[in-house]
């Protein structure tokens, strides 16, 4: 594995690989006075982000330094065709820096792929437009695997609820992938305005959609709500956001609907009051939003030290 | 004076054909011709002969983005494709609304000699879709410019459509249609279906396109004018077409190249250089494309020969431009997917990609200097016969090419077919009996004296 772009990338053994590994490096720093490894000492990461997201860039920054590899912030807001250097003269320039690593979030979908083609070093998709976001599929799945699988194995006959804007969000996108490799079964639940049209096939095997929170969340081992951002109703994807989390949020009375294992996740930042009560994001026994940043940091370290210093 | 020796006409018996003063002299059976000393003999074994093509469809960018294509190169491109006129779309810089601007366009490609350069005036003022350009005094000009089209653009208030389908009906004139309910595609990027929803590309829904196919149609059969519909994209839009023809509207349709050959699933990867408006969509709509451009629905090929310039396109796929490069490669393209699949012979070559576009941009009558019907832009899709305009093809069926972006004339090199080996191959053009390409390359005494 060179890059890592989709979460479709992963076969079982891979996913699995990443997960485990994870798992031992949070032990072994777990362990430690000072919460550092040699492992990447001398590589260097460029964190490129076209996008603001200091909780991603941050979470990147901390795996990579944790790993004792050199990070360098590349922030480049904006159009590169409207303002300034272009994407392609960007990656060379970081290419003639030596970087080894270039983690890229971006508002264009496909953007850390066509960066693959003018860089030698691996490329991390740390999100892209409304795509993919694999690393934050790959921490989910961390965070399922620890809470209902004691920390090891696969995900298999795990139900997984999504729900929320699910044409919008690269985390839907990549975390339908990877639960599925992991054996989970995935069902997407928003108003049919904030589903891609051609979603039950965008993957080849069918995928599960309902309209109906209520009679998802019965089943649910993990019920996952996805960000809304309000300004989608100036677009009328729905009329108004009390009614959007009177269909859709998940407030007391709907939490009360799940099994009793079942956990809620966040993925972050939260609209509270709107896809998510404060109750439940704040639930200390189901809500994992906070253990969910954590883990980011883990998987993240697992996935640099996979790319760059596992091939050694 | 010209012979061409042993060449089959829409691929039928092999003849000779004599050419002299831009015009078909003599055709008989090989060695029958009575060959003058001066005459430059063409060997033509094997090779099939086909009226000129015509594309109603072409971008040349001039003026305004001469860096990525200009009238000469796009007329070597155009000419290498078998090509004699070209239709050149009005969305340069400045936008091609007034008379002024289409002269300039016309005389540019009539200095350069290689092929007949049509200008596509602009339906509206700056192509801004809010009031008609002086569509009569582009009639009246000196490029007769009598097809319309704000093209890039769609003319989207259904009244000003109604005006501009009956206003040109004056001068015989067209309107070419870029069907497009642009509220239903804003920032879209590519086919809206499954692929679009995993790539997470902004969908642009095959209903944009048919429900403006559907509503001009309506108005055209409403008020009797002529609507020609540019690059039919969907299996829908096939079907109102046909709906529309059978009530006996006045409307034409055309297809490019690559909505016969590429599907939606191009986009994998995010290269641009498959980025194209309408976007690329399923194998169903390619399959239904094709029976329409068989049984006439869809009654031309055009090219939509979209030149960028590799800045342009060497970037985000939601940052770069939609077009491709489309006039080399036409024939290729049309031979792998209609030939070669026996959906048509060479005489329904010879008819969708020269006779039915020549009609439809009325450039098939009897070319005149003095303000006759045709102007000076005649003579094209004309049958093969003594006495026509000698605007010829010459096609080896045989040949196969592997497609090398920077072997193409044209400026740019967005071409979707890199790389792809493709059968067919332009091996002559003549434009009135002079040849604008041999053996395949541009003729050394090409262009400029014609």
């Amino acid at each position: 594995m060179r890059h890592l772009l989709s979460a479709g990338d992963l076969d079982l053994t891979e996913a699995l690989l990443v997960l485990d590994t994870a798992e031992q490096l949070d032990r072994a720093i777990a362990g430690r006075d000072v919460k550092k490894l040699p492992t990447l000492r001398g590589r260097t990461v460029v964190n490129l982000f076209y996008e603001d997201s200091t909780r991603t860039r941050t979470s990147f920054e901390l795996a990579a330094k944790r790993l004792s590899a050199d990070v360098i912030n590349f922030s480049a807001k904006g159009s590169s065709v409207a303002k300034g250097e272009s994407l392609k003269d960007t990656a060379l320039s970081l290419e003639a820096m030596g970087a080894d690593a270039v983690v890229a979030r971006h508002w264009a979908s496909g953007a850390p792929e066509r960066l693959t083609s003018w860089v030698r070093g691996s490329v991390i998709n740390a999100g892209d437009g409304t795509h993919e976001h694999p690393t934050q599929a790959l921490l989910d799945a961390f965070t399922m695997r620890r809470r209902l699988r004691g920390g090891e194995g696969d995900l298999e006959g795990l139900h997984v609820a999504i729900v929320g804007d699910v044409l919008h969000s690269r985390v839907a996108r990549s975390n339908t992938l990877l639960l599925r490799t992991l054996g989970a079964r995935v069902t997407l639940v928003a108003p049919p305005t904030l589903l891609p049209l051609g979603v039950e096939r965008m993957f080849g095997d069918p995928v599960d959609v309902s309209y109906d929170l209520d009679s998802v969340l019965p089943t649910a081992d993990v019920v996952m709500m996805l960000r809304v951002q309000s300004e989608r109703m100036a677009e009328s994807f729905f009329p108004s956001a009390r009614e959007y989390s009177r269909r859709y949020g998940l407030d007391v009375r709907r939490m009360g609907l799940l099994p009793d294992h079942a956990i809620v996740m966040h993925p972050g930042p939260m609209n509270r009051g709107m896809e998510i009560a404060a109750d439940v994001a704040d639930h200390p026994k189901r809500s994992t939003i906070v253990e969910q940043v954590t883990n980011g940091v883990s998987v993240r370290m697992a996935v640099l030290y996979l790319l760059l210093g596992g091939a050694e | 004076m010209i012979l061409i020796r042993g060449a089959r006409p829409y691929g039928e018996d092999a003849v000779d054909v004599l050419i002299a003063d831009g015009a078909i002299a003599a055709i008989g059976a090989p060695g029958s011709v009575a060959v003058p000393d001066d005459a430059q003999i063409v060997e033509a074994d094997g090779l099939i002969l086909l009226p000129g093509f015509v594309d109603v469809h072409t971008h040349l960018r001039e003026p305004g983005r001469e860096d990525a294509e200009t009238v000469a190169t796009g007329s070597a491109a155009a000419a290498l494709g078998g090509y004699t006129a070209v239709f050149a779309m009005p969305n340069t810089e400045p936008a091609t609304d007034t008379a002024g601007v289409v002269e300039q366009v016309w005389r540019l490609g009539s200095q350069i000699g290689l092929v007949d350069v049509i200008p596509i005036g602009a339906v509206t003022v700056g192509r801004k879709g809010e009031r008609l350009a002086e569509l009569g005094a582009m009639a009246d000009s000196a490029a007769r410019t009598t097809m319309f089209s704000d093209d890039g653009s769609c003319v989207s208030d259904p009244s000003l459509m109604r005006r501009a389908l009956e206003y040109v009906k004056a001068f015989d004139g067209v309107v070419a249609q870029h069907a497009e309910e642009h509220k239903l595609t804003v920032d879209a990027q590519m086919n809206e279906g499954a692929v679009s929803a995993r790539l997470g590309l902004k969908g642009w829904p095959a209903v944009a396109e048919e429900a403006i196919i559907a509503r001009d149609a309506l108005l055209a059969g409403h008020v009797g004018s002529r609507l020609h519909v540019c690059h039919v994209s969907t299996a829908g839009s096939v079907d109102i077409l046909r709906w529309a023809k059978a009530k006996g509207w006045d409307v034409t349709a055309e297809v490019t190249p690559h909505h016969l050959l590429l599907t939606d699933d191009r986009a994998e990867g995010y290269d641009p250089l498959f980025k194209v408006n309408p976007p690329l969509r399923t194998a169903a709509d390619v399959e239904a494309l094709r029976e329409a451009l068989a049984d006439g629905t869809i009654d031309c090929v055009a090219t939509d020969h979209a030149p960028h310039s590799t800045e342009d396109k060497e970037t985000e796929w939601a940052a770069a431009p939609p077009g491709m490069l489309g006039l080399q490669t036409a024939l290729s393209v049309v031979v792998q997917t209609m030939v070669q699949t026996g959906k048509l012979d060479w005489r329904g070559v010879a008819d969708r990609m020269s006779v039915a576009p020549a009609r439809i941009g009325r450039i098939d009558g009897v070319p005149s200097s003095d303000g006759g019907p045709a102007g000076p832009n005649g003579g094209h899709g004309q049958p093969i016969e003594v006495g026509r305009a000698a605007n010829l093809v010459l096609i080896d069926p045989d040949a196969t090419w592997l497609v090398a972006p920077s072997e193409l004339a044209s400026k740019s090199r967005n071409t979707p077919f890199a790389g792809f080996t493709l059968p067919a191959r332009v091996i002559a053009t003549f434009l009135r009996g002079t040849p604008t390409v041999l053996d395949g390359a541009l003729a050394a005494t090409a262009g400029a004296t014609a």
